[in-house]
C-alpha cells in the first residue's frame, strides 16, 4: 500500500507518503523526519516518554498510526521554543531540577503543556501529580517535575491576564 | 507486528462496506495497536472510524436521555460539564482510568470493546482459549491478580478491566449498534458476554457490527447527588482496577428510594447487582444496611486462582462504595478520582 498525508509538524505543513500502514507517529517523526526529541520509552502506552500534541492534544504517539493523521498538526518538544527563547514549561523545568538522566523529560514537558492546557489541574500539587501519572520518571524527579508544573502553570496564567509577576 | 490493509472511510455505511472477515474497526488505538505491537491480535485489515461523520457529539434528546457517540473521547465524555452535572460517577470512572494522554485518544466505543488485561491473554506464547480457541488457560492455575471471582468457567477467567463500563452498567446504559442489515439497541447488561465455553467470544456484536452511539436513560440522571465509583488498585493512579464499585442512590426524606450497585474487575462483563439493590430500597443509609447488601452481592463468588481474598476486597469496596454514595457526591471532582486513599471533598448534600 502507499499512502499520501499532509501533517503540519511544529507549525510546517508537509506531504508525506506512507508505504506502510504499521509506522507509527513515534517512529515517523524519529526515523523520517530528523526530530528525536520525541523518546521511545516503552512504545506500549505505558511510559509517556512518546508523548506528542496532536491538534493541541497530548498523546501518546507510539500508539498513533501515522496513517490516520491526514490533516492533522502535530507539536513535538523540537517546536516549543521560539528561538532562543524557551517555552514557560522549558524554563520552569530547568529552574526546578524537573529531571536527573532526561530521557523522559521531553514527555514529561509535553504531558506537562498539554495539563496545563487542559485547565483541570491548577497549581494544585496532587492534581498535578495525578494528571501526570502518564509520564514515568525511573530517576524519580518527581518533586521537581511537580514544581515545575506548578510554577509554569501560575507564570503562564500571569501572561496570560498580563498581570505583572 | 503483521502488515494489514488500511481503510479510511468517511460515512457510517463507507465504514460497513468496507467490513470483511478478519478486520478490525480503528477507533483511538490505544488498546488495539497495543496489542498488535505483542501479537495477542493480529487483525487482516483495519478500518478508521475516527473519521466518521455524525460519531463524535454529546447530545440531549427529546425523551431526556443523553446519546453520546461513539468516537467522543474518554476526556471529552470525562470533562463535558454538563456529564459532570448529571452523571458526576460516569465521569469519576472514566477519569479513574488510564492517563491523560491515553483518555484524549481512547473513544467511548473502544472502552467498550478493551480487551482483558489477564497476563495470560497478553503473552503470546501462555495458553490462552479467548486468544486461541481450544488451546487451554494458563492462567488457571497461574499468578494473575485480575483472574475472576464471579462468572468465570473452566476455560476462562480473565476480567473486563473497564472503569467507564461498570457505570454504564450500573446507570442501564443502551448501545447503538449498526450492521449491514440495520440498526439495533442492545441493553449494557446484555452486551459484555460471560466466558461460558466460549471465551473468544466477548460482546454480543454480530460479525461486522459496528457501536455507533450510547444512549444514557432519563432516569440515570437521578443519582447525580448520591453517586460514586470507588477503584481499588496497586498504585493510585494510572493502574487497572484490582476491584471496583459503582455505587448510586436516589435518597428522599431519609430513605433510599432508588438503588445501583456494579461491580469491576471481578468477572467477564461489570457485574450489576440487582439483589443487593432491592435489600437497600426503602432503607435509611446505614453501615450495617450496606454491609449486608455487599455480602449479599459477593454470595455467589467463588475464587478461580488461589484469589480468595479478591472475595473479601470486593465485597470491602462494595460496602464503602455504597457508604461514600450515601455521603453525597463531591461538589467539585476529587484531586485522585475514585480513590480510597484522600479526602473525599466536601459533599454536595453537606
Amino acid at each position: 500500500m502507499s499512502l499520501s498525508i499532509n501533517l503540519t509538524v511544529n507549525g510546517a505543513p508537509q506531504d508525506i507518503t506512507i508505504q506502510d500502514a504499521r509506522v507509527t507517529l513515534l517512529d515517523l517523526l524519529r526515523e523520517r523526519m530528523a526530530l528525536p526529541g520525541t523518546k521511545k520509552g516503552c512504545d506500549r502506552g505505558q511510559c509517556g516518554a512518546c508523548t506528542v500534541l496532536l491538534n493541541g492534544k497530548r498523546v501518546n504517539s507510539c500508539l498513533t498510526l501515522a496513517a490516520t493523521l491526514n490533516g492533522a498538526e502535530v507539536t513535538t518538544v523540537e517546536g516549543l521554543a521560539k528561538g532562543d527563547s524557551l517555552h514557560p514549561v522549558q524554563t520552569a523545568f530547568i529552574e526546578n531540577d524537573g529531571f536527573q538522566c532526561g530521557y523522559c523529560t521531553s514527555g514529561q514537558i509535553m504531558s506537562a503543556v498539554g495539563l496545563i492546557a487542559e485547565g483541570q489541574a491548577g497549581d494544585d500539587p496532587e492534581r498535578i501529580r495525578e494528571g501526570m501519572s502518564g509520564n514515568i520518571c525511573r530517576c524519580a524527579a518527581y518533586h521537581g517535575i511537580t514544581k515545575a508544573v506548578q510554577e509554569a502553570t501560575r507564570a503562564m496564567s500571569d501572561t496570560h491576564t498580563g498581570d505583572v509577576k | 507486528m503483521k502488515t494489514f490493509d488500511f481503510a479510511q472511510p468517511t460515512t457510517v455505511d463507507e465504514a460497513l462496506a468496507a467490513w470483511e472477515p478478519g478486520s478490525a474497526w480503528l477507533g483511538g488505538g490505544t488498546n488495539l495497536v497495543d496489542l498488535m505491537k505483542i501479537g495477542a491480535m493480529a487483525p487482516d485489515k483495519l478500518i478508521d472510524i475516527k473519521r466518521l461523520t455524525g460519531l463524535d457529539q454529546i447530545e440531549t434528546l427529546a425523551d431526556g436521555s443523553t446519546r453520546i457517540g461513539a468516537m467522543v473521547s474518554n476526556a471529552d465524555l470525562a470533562n463535558n460539564p454538563d456529564i459532570l452535572r448529571r452523571f458526576p460517577m460516569m465521569a469519576e470512572a472514566l477519569l479513574s482510568g488510564a492517563s491523560g494522554q491515553l483518555r484524549n485518544a481512547a473513544t467511548v466505543s473502544g472502552n467498550l470493546m478493551q480487551r482483558t488485561r489477564c497476563a495470560y491473554f497478553q503473552d503470546a506464547n501462555a495458553a490462552c482459549n479467548k486468544r486461541s480457541p481450544a488451546q487451554g488457560c494458563d492462567a488457571i492455575g497461574g499468578v494473575d491478580d485480575t483472574a475472576a471471582i464471579l462468572g468465570w468457567s473452566n476455560q476462562c477467567i480473565a476480567t473486563n478491566p473497564s472503569d467507564f463500563c461498570v457505570s454504564l452498567a450500573a446507570l442501564e446504559a443502551v448501545i447503538e449498534v449498526q450492521g449491514s442489515s440495520g440498526k439495533r439497541d442492545i441493553a449494557f447488561a446484555d452486551f459484555h458476554l460471560l466466558p461460558e465455553d466460549t471465551p473468544e467470544r466477548e460482546t454480543a456484536l454480530q460479525a461486522g457490527e459496528l457501536i455507533v452511539a450510547l444512549r444514557l436513560p432519563t432516569e440515570a440522571g437521578d443519582f447525580a447527588g448520591n453517586s460514586r465509583y470507588l477503584k481499588v488498585r496497586n498504585r493510585t493512579s494510572f493502574a487497572f482496577a484490582t476491584s471496583s464499585a459503582a455505587a448510586a442512590m436516589q435518597i428522599k426524606d431519609g430513605t433510599i428510594t432508588k438503588a445501583r450497585l456494579a461491580l469491576g474487575a471481578v468477572a467477564a462483563k461489570p457485574w450489576r447487582l440487582a439483589k443487593a439493590e432491592a435489600l437497600l430500597i426503602g432503607q435509611a443509609p446505614d453501615p450495617a444496611l450496606f454491609a449486608q447488601a455487599a455480602e449479599a452481592a459477593l454470595a455467589g463468588a467463588s475464587s478461580s486462582n488461589d484469589n480468595d481474598w479478591k472475595i473479601e476486597l470486593a465485597r470491602r469496596t462494595a460496602t464503602r462504595a455504597l457508604a461514600l454514595a450515601a455521603a453525597g457526591t463531591p461538589a467539585r471532582m476529587p484531586a485522585l478520582p475514585a480513590s480510597p486513599f484522600v479526602d473525599q471533598g466536601d459533599s454536595l448534600n453537606a
